[in-house]
C-alpha cells in the first residue's frame, strides 16, 4: 500500500528562506554560472546567465541571437513564393504548420483567405494539425529526456517516424516541406494517404496512452514538475504567451476558437485549459491537445470534399491566373497562361499595397506574420512575431527561486524552438 | 465593441493627435501624430478600452522619406476578441520614442530587438541592450542602406562578420531586384 | 571459424590469434567507436536525432553516446547554421575537444552557409575549423549521416597511428 508524505514546504524559495534565516550569521556570496549555448537542454542554442546562490537561482538572464540567420532581411529580397523555404525553417518541428500560416499571411493581404477553395483548406487543416502532434511529440521526447526519461524519447521519435513518413508522401520531403503555396497547396494528396492518415491516428492513440503510463502519474515526474515555475493569468497575458504556456495558466485563448480561419470552424474539437499554470499543467495540456489533434484529423479525413482520390475533381489552388501558376499544357499552348506562368516566375504574385497582420496557432504558439507591402511581387517589410520569442521573455522573472536542476524542467515546459526565436 | 467603435474612443479621447480609422481586410489602423504620447495613449487603451494583450511592436524603414521610421503596435483585447494597430512616425533625427514597458512587460524584449535591427531607441527602457547581435556590433542590420550580404566587423574575442562571398563569379545572382531577369546570374562587375 | 588463406590467418595453425598491423588494429578500435559531439544548431539537429533514434539507429556503428561534452568525444558534427554569434563558441569548443578529431559538416548551412546568404551567418563552418566530411543536403536524411559515419570510418581506417605515435615520443626524448 502506498504511503502518502506531505512535504512541509514546497516551494523551494520558501524553504531557501526558511534556511536563510536558521543561517543567519553565514552570508555567501553569489556565483554566475554560464548555461552556454552548447548545452544538451537549452533546446538549441540558448544561452541563460545564471546567478547563484547557493542552489537557488536569483537571477537569470537570457541570451539569445545565436541563431539569428537575418530571414526579415531577406524576406525583402525575395518574392513571396520564394520565401516559402525559409519559413519551414523557423519553427522546423512543424514546417507544415509555418507554411500554412505564411500561405495564410500572404493570402489576407490578397484579401484572398477566407476564400481558398474548401478541399485545400482541409489539406492545410491536416497539415497544421500532423505539425501539431509531430511538435508536441518532440517537446515531450526532449523534455522527458532532459529529466533523465529517455525511453519516451524514443518512443516519440517513433511515432513521429510516421508523420514523417506522410510528409514525404504529401511533400518529398521528411522535415523541410514547403508545401503550401499563395493560393493553395503544392500538389494534391497522393493516393492512399487518407488511409494512411486515419492509420496514423488508430496506431497513434494507443502510443499517447503509453507516455501517459510512463509519466504522467508517475511520481518522479510529479514530483519534479508540480508547482514549479507557476505562471498566473495576469502574467501570462502581460508577457505576452501564447500557445500551450497561455492556456496552462488558465486562459482560453486559441486563435482556432476565437479567430477561426480555415475549415476550424466546422470541425468539433476541444481547448485544454490548464489550472495552476505550473510546469506540470503545460505538460498535461500539450498531452491533450495531441489527442484534439487526432479528433480533428478524423474529422477531416472523413469531410474532405472529393474524398481520398478526388474523383470529383475539387481544385486545391484559387482558381486566379494571377496568383496560382497555371497548368503546363495551358502554358505550353496558350498565350494568356504563358503570360500569367512569366509574370509570376518573375515579379512574383503581385500583391497591393498596404499591410496586413495574420496570426496562425502554431504549435508554440502565435506565429504571425505583419506584411507591409508596396505592391509588387516582394514585400517591403516583413515582420515575423516569432511565439518562442515572447515565450522565452518570461524566463528572468519565473526562473528566480528555483534550483538548478529546476532549470532544466522550466526550459523544456516552455518548450521553445530557437530557430523561430532568433529567425 | 468592434474595433471601428475602440478606435473611434481612442479618437475621441486624444482628438487631433490620432488620424482618422483606416480600415483595410477587415483590420483598423489608426497613426499617432506624436510620439511622444505613445505610452498614455497605450495606457488609455488597456485600462479603459480593456487591451490587455500586446500583439508585435514592429518597426518599418521608410528610406528616402522622412519621418525615416515607423513603430507599429498590435494590440489586442483578449477578452472580447478585438485588435487594433497604432502607428507612430518617427523621425531619424531623434530616433527615440518613450517605451511602453509600464504597460505590457512583453514590451521589453519587442523594444530591444527594434533597437537592434534599427536603431531606434526606447526612453524609459531599463535594458536597452542587443538581443540578436552581439554586443559592440557596429551597424543596425535590417535598415535598408545596410547590406543584405553584410559589413566586415570584427571584436576580438567576441565576434566577427564578413561579408557574404560571391561565389567567385563570373556568374553572380544578386539578391532583391524587381523580377526574375535582374536576379538572374550573368556575368556582373564585382562592385554591383 | 575456420579459414584457410595464403596470407594471414589460418585457424587451424593459429587458433584464436589474429595477426595483423598495429595501425590496422588501433584504427579498427577507433572507428567502431566514434562518439560524436553534436553541435546541434538548427534544423539538422532535429535530423541527426533521429538518425540517434530508433529507426535510423546511428548505434549500430557505436556512436550512440552522444556526449556533448567536447572533452568526451571524437567527432564534432556540426548541425546547422552556424552563425557569426555562435562562431566563436564552436572553434572554443573545437579546441576543447582531445585528439584524434574529426568534424563532420552536416547539412548545406554548416558546409557553405546554405541558402542563407546573409549578414549574420558565416558562409560554411570550414572558415574556422577543419572539416573531414560534408553533407549535402537541406536537411540530409539520417540515412546520408550514417553513410557519413561510414565514409569517416573508411577515413579514420586509413590514418597513420603507430608512426604519430613514434614521431611524439621521439620528440619528447629530445
Amino acid at each position: 500500500m502506498a504511503t502518502i508524505q506531505d512535504i512541509e514546504v514546497r516551494d523551494s524559495a520558501a524553504r531557501s528562506a526558511l534556511a536563510a534565516d536558521e543561517l543567519q550569521d553565514m552570508h555567501g556570496e553569489k556565483m554566475v554560472l554560464n548555461m552556454g549555448p552548447s548545452h544538451p537542454a537549452t533546446h538549441g542554442v540558448l544561452r541563460i546567465v545564471l546567478e547563484l546562490d547557493g542552489e537557488i537561482i536569483t537571477k537569470a538572464d537570457p541570451d539569445v541571437g545565436y541563431l539569428h540567420r537575418g530571414d526579415e532581411k531577406i524576406a525583402e529580397n525575395m518574392t513571396y513564393t520564394q520565401f516559402i523555404p525559409y519559413t519551414d525553417r523557423l519553427d522546423y518541428l512543424a514546417p507544415l504548420a509555418n507554411n500554412v500560416a505564411y500561405a495564410l499571411a500572404v493570402e489576407k493581404l490578397l484579401g484572398i483567405h477566407d476564400k481558398l477553395p474548401p478541399r485545400c483548406q482541409y489539406i492545410r487543416v491536416m497539415c497544421a494539425e500532423l505539425a501539431r502532434i509531430s511538435a508536441h511529440l518532440l517537446g515531450l521526447g526532449a523534455f522527458a529526456m532532459d529529466m533523465g526519461a529517455v525511453t519516451v524519447f524514443l518512443l516519440s521519435f517513433t511515432e513521429r517516424e510516421k508523420i514523417y513518413n506522410l510528409a514525404e508522401a504529401i511533400s518529398g520531403a521528411r522535415l523541410t516541406t514547403s508545401y503550401t503555396r499563395i493560393g493553395g497547396v503544392m500538389r494534391d494528396l497522393p493516393p492512399g494517404w487518407l488511409d494512411q492518415c486515419q492509420k496514423f491516428c488508430d496506431d497513434f492513440i494507443p502510443a499517447l496512452n503509453e507516455f501517459e503510463t510512463l509519466l504522467t502519474r508517475n511520481r518522479i515526474w510529479v514530483d519534479r514538475v508540480r508547482d514549479l515555475a507557476v505562471i498566473s493569468k495576469e502574467d501570462a497575458i502581460d508577457y505576452g504567451l501564447s500557445g500551450p504556456n497561455l492556456r496552462g495558466s488558465g486562459v482560453e485563448w486559441d486563435l482556432r476558437k476565437k479567430q477561426p480561419y480555415l475549415c476550424y470552424k466546422d470541425l468539433d474539437f476541444d481547448i485544454p485549459t490548464g489550472s495552476v499554470g505550473d510546469c506540470y499543467d503545460r505538460y498535461l495540456v500539450r498531452m491533450e491537445e495531441m489527442r484534439q489533434s487526432v479528433r480533428i484529423l478524423e474529422q477531416c479525413t472523413k469531410k474532405i470534399p472529393g474524398g481520398a482520390d478526388n474523383k470529383t475533381n475539387e481544385p486545391v489552388n484559387v482558381a486566379d491566373g494571377k496568383i496560382t501558376l497555371p497548368p503546363k499544357q495551358k502554358v505550353m499552348s496558350s498565350m494568356e497562361e504563358l503570360i500569367h506562368q512569366f509574370m509570376l516566375v518573375t515579379e512574383g504574385v503581385n500583391c497591393p499595397p498596404g499591410e496586413i497582420y495574420f496570426g496562425h496557432e502554431n504549435p508554440k504558439g502565435e506565429l504571425g506574420f505583419y506584411i507591409c507591402s508596396k505592391g509588387g511581387g516582394t514585400p517591403y517589410r516583413m515582420k515575423i512575431r516569432a511565439p518562442s520569442f515572447v515565450n522565452l521573455s518570461i524566463v528572468p522573472k519565473i526562473f528566480v527561486g528555483t534550483l538548478i536542476s529546476d532549470t532544466v524542467a522550466i526550459l523544456g515546459s516552455l518548450d521553445f524552438v530557437m530557430g523561430e526565436c532568433d529567425r | 465593441m468592434s474595433a471601428l467603435e475602440t478606435a473611434q474612443k481612442i479618437k475621441a479621447k486624444f482628438g487631433d493627435l490620432i488620424s482618422e480609422p483606416a480600415e483595410f481586410r477587415g483590420e483598423i489602423t489608426v497613426k499617432l501624430a506624436d510620439a511622444e504620447q505613445i505610452t498614455a495613449v497605450c495606457e488609455f487603451a488597456k485600462q479603459t478600452l480593456g487591451f490587455n494583450y500586446l500583439v508585435d511592436i514592429s518597426s518599418v524603414d521608410n528610406y528616402g522619406d522622412d519621418p525615416r521610421w515607423t513603430i507599429v503596435y498590435h494590440l489586442r483585447d483578449i477578452v472580447n476578441v478585438v485588435e487594433i494597430r497604432i502607428k507612430i512616425d518617427v523621425s531619424e533625427e531623434k530616433s527615440e520614442l518613450p517605451s511602453v514597458l509600464s504597460v505590457w512587460r512583453t514590451a521589453n524584449w519587442h523594444e530591444r530587438e527594434i533597437y537592434d535591427m534599427m536603431g531606434i531607441r526606447f526612453s524609459g527602457h531599463p535594458d536597452l541592450r542587443r538581443i540578436l547581435m552581439w554586443e559592440g556590433y557596429p551597424y543596425f542590420p535590417l535598415r535598408k542602406d545596410f547590406p543584405l550580404a553584410g559589413k566586415p566587423s570584427e571584436l576580438p574575442g567576441v565576434a566577427f562578420t564578413k561579408p557574404a562571398p560571391l561565389e567567385g563569379g563570373p556568374f553572380v545572382t544578386v539578391a532583391g531586384g524587381k523580377d526574375a531577369i535582374s536576379r538572374e546570374p550573368r556575368i556582373r562587375n564585382p562592385e554591383e | 571459424m575456420r579459414t584457410e588463406t595464403e596470407i594471414g590467418y589460418n585457424s587451424k595453425i593459429e587458433g584464436d590469434v589474429v595477426v595483423t598491423r598495429v595501425d590496422a588494429a588501433l584504427n579498427w578500435f577507433r572507428k567502431n567507436s566514434v562518439w560524436p559531439m553534436p553541435m546541434g544548431l538548427a534544423c539538422c539537429a532535429i535530423e541527426l536525432m533521429a538518425a540517434g533514434a530508433s529507426r535510423f539507429d546511428i548505434s549500430r556503428f557505436g556512436s550512440e553516446v552522444m556526449r556533448f561534452s567536447p572533452r568526451q568525444a571524437d567527432c564534432m558534427i556540426v548541425a546547422g547554421t552556424v552563425t557569426y554569434k555562435m562562431a566563436m563558441c564552436v572553434k572554443r569548443i573545437y579546441d576543447q575537444m582531445p585528439e584524434p578529431k574529426w568534424v563532420i559538416a552536416m547539412g548545406a548551412c554548416a558546409s557553405t552557409g546554405g541558402m542563407y546568404r546573409s549578414y549574420a551567418v558565416l558562409q560554411g563552418v570550414d572558415n574556422i575549423i577543419p572539416v573531414d566530411i560534408y553533407i549535402s543536403g537541406c536537411p540530409p536524411r539520417p540515412e546520408a549521416v550514417l553513410d557519413a559515419l561510414m565514409k569517416l570510418q573508411a577515413k579514420i581506417s586509413t590514418q597513420p597511428v603507430l608512426e604519430n605515435l613514434m614521431a611524439v615520443k621521439t620528440l619528447q626524448n629530445h
